[in-house]
């Protein structure tokens, strides 16, 4: 972790209150992530953590609040604003193209530094054809660095669960972005392919120098990974700071274990 | 054993970015490009050339046209039917009104206003997919053919709505014959089918597949929802309008509205069903196998007569048409829903390995 700088805050959200109806998923959420780090946003289920990522990319849009990213100052986000500005994600549930082979998956994540149009596609010369070569070259280094060099044509829909999640973060890092938002890389993985994870992770970052905000629920990993950590719970942010500190933070473990009323 | 592609080594992202990435493949493909081009012109009668294998081509076309919009974009439509029709009124009206216009350029205006048409009853697709989508553009089928009947302008005012295709001239040459009508159709369908096809395989394509598959996904990582939907709209529309023109000019001749009732839409949205939903390739072999499956069946039944001497009547006869129409539909259905050019695709695995089991 020494080759990082850690730099000035990239992210800031500040303030943020999201609700559905009666439902508050977010309560007055203020925190910051730095440039190069890896952030945790950690909590029980349904404490706001995919809601947030949500808020951050604009999927969903908070009632109160701003989201600054590279020093712009938004209250509403745009998804394929957040996208052009260098914000990529995967999902929790696994939201691959499932009808598409692998390399036509992460081949979409560079469809915003395509420049050539449908017409020029269509003729298949020139521009197009050079244009589709060149970003080719950029996935195949996708694949190269995830391994997945076999099932480059194989529709995803018959790869097996660890090998999708592996291709979605492809298709997020084929966008070559500046903050990656992870939502749950490891749920329902084997140790092997966590710690295969963890290294990709950790080489994206170290790599690439890519911001990373995590939402994770091994406490291991969590704490092995991060820099920081958010904790959330019931849509608040009950906790904020070094894995440590968290761990030891006595809401924090309310928050886990229970509190006798 | 003729069927490998051992030793075919691809040292570039081109090579391994090909249509047809086997030799094999591209020989046989050449073949049949050949056959159609030359020698079915030269030995194909009257009746094949202009009562099936022309329509075989412009349903092709249509097909296709309706597989950029549900097969790839994944937006259900019941409006084939009326895009072909405002291709066919149109590029008659632009033949009437300029006749200085090359007839390619009115098929491609024809197309233009098409995709004009579909553009705008594509917009609910913005907000409502699947059935309800397909409900919203079966309201385009009943408005076009509406307008087409009541608005005389587009049938220049004939008093029996129908209105008679002009004289196709091709820089000096009267297109008149079945063979060359069926050349024409033969050209621009090829065409047509391989700008298609390079257009799946680029970026256009895939952002359709990723609409298709999984559209929260696919605003996250950029790409525009209204931009692509509205683009499928556009060109499935213009491939649809540029059939229908071909319908007119080069089988129909003389033609009405009604010409491009409900049923068409059906045929056309069969025919991906059967072919393979988001497949160039299936479109060819869904409308070749539901246009020739109908004088297969005669085939039959005039075989039936011959050698058992029973008269089946023809009532009965377009009957059981039918009903082995609609059994093969839930037959694809249920047991290949990626149609025949799965099948196709399955086939050609096997034979990869054939004679060895593994």
């Amino acid at each position: 972790m020494s080759g990082r700088n850690i730099g000035e805050p990239i992210l800031v959200v500040e303030d943020i209150s999201l609700s559905f109806g009666g439902v508050r998923a977010l309560q007055n959420v203020s925190f910051d992530v730095r440039e190069h780090e890896i952030r945790a946003i950690i909590g029980p289920n349904g404490a706001g953590k995919s809601s947030m990522l949500n808020v951050v990319n604009g999927v969903y849009h908070p009632q109160v609040g701003t989201v600054t990213f590279k020093g712009e100052t938004r209250h509403h986000v745009d998804p394929h604003h957040a996208a052009s500005q260098g914000v990529a994600r995967t999902f929790q549930n696994i939201a691959l193209f499932r009808g598409m082979t692998v390399l036509d998956n992460i081949m979409t994540g560079r469809n915003l530094k395509m420049r050539t149009n449908f017409l020029q596609q269509a003729l298949w010369v020139g521009a197009a054809k050079r244009e589709e070569m060149a970003h080719r070259r950029k996935v195949e280094e996708v694949i190269d660095f995830l391994e997945i060099q076999h099932i480059r044509k194989t529709p995803v829909g018959r790869l097996p669960y660890g090998l999708q999640k592996r291709v979605e973060l492809g298709r997020a890092l084929a966008a070559e972005p500046e903050l990656f938002l992870l939502d749950e890389p490891m749920a329902g993985m084997n140790t092997e392919e966590k710690q295969d994870m963890c290294r990709f992770i950790l080489d994206v970052n170290d790599q690439f120098g890519t911001t990373i905000v995590l939402i994770e629920h091994d406490m291991g990993v969590v704490m092995d990974l991060s820099d920081r950590v958010v904790v959330l719970d019931y849509g608040r942010k009950i906790a904020d700071g070094k894995p440590d500190e968290v761990r030891s933070d006595q809401a924090v473990i309310d928050a886990y274990l229970g509190v006798a009323h | 054993m003729l069927y490998r592609e051992a030793g075919q080594f691809k040292a570039t992202y081109v090579e391994d970015q090909q249509i047809f990435p086997i030799r094999q493949d591209r020989i046989a493909f050449a073949i049949l490009l050949a056959v159609a081009f030359l020698v079915v012109p030269l030995v194909g009668n009257q009746y094949w050339l202009s009562a099936i294998l022309t329509p075989f081509l412009v349903a092709s076309l249509a097909t296709i046209g309706l597989n950029i919009l549900t097969g790839y974009a994944g937006q259900l439509s019941l409006g084939t039917a009326a895009f072909m029709a405002v291709g066919a009124f149109m590029a008659y009206n632009f033949e009437l009104r300029m006749p200085w216009m090359p007839i390619l350029g009115s098929f491609a205006l024809a197309g233009l206003c098409a995709a004009a048409v579909g553009m705008v009853f594509g917009l609910p697709s913005l907000r409502i997919k699947g059935f309800y989508l397909a409900v919203a553009t079966l309201a385009c089928q009943f408005f076009v053919l509406w307008a087409l009947q009541r608005i005389g302008w587009f049938t220049n005012y004939s008093t029996s709505g129908v209105i008679t295709a002009q004289k196709i001239v091709i820089l000096g040459y009267a297109v008149v014959t079945p063979a060359s009508k069926y050349l024409l159709t033969l050209s621009v369908v090829a065409v047509m089918a391989l700008l298609a096809k390079n257009l799946m395989r680029s970026q256009t394509g895939r952002a359709f597949m990723a609409v298709r598959d999984m559209d929260v996904a696919a605003e996250v990582i950029g790409i525009r929802m209204m931009r692509t939907k509205l683009l499928a709209f556009a060109i499935s529309s213009f491939y649809c309008g540029v059939a229908g023109a071909l319908y007119a000019f080069c089988y129909l001749g003389t033609v009405e509205p009604e010409a491009f009732n409900l049923d068409i839409s059906f045929r056309i949205l069969f025919m991906v069903i059967v072919g393979g939903v988001g497949s160039i390739l299936g479109s060819f072999l869904g409308a070749g196998f539901i246009t020739l499956l109908p004088i297969f069946l005669n085939l039959v039944s005039g075989w039936i007569r011959h050698t058992f001497g029973v008269e089946l009547d023809h009532a009965m006869l377009s009957n059981l048409e039918l009903i082995i129409f609609g059994g093969l539909i839930i037959f694809f259905l249920i047991v290949e829903p990626l149609g025949l050019a799965r099948l196709w695709q399955i086939g050609k695995e096997k034979l990869r390995l054939w004679p060895f089991p593994h």
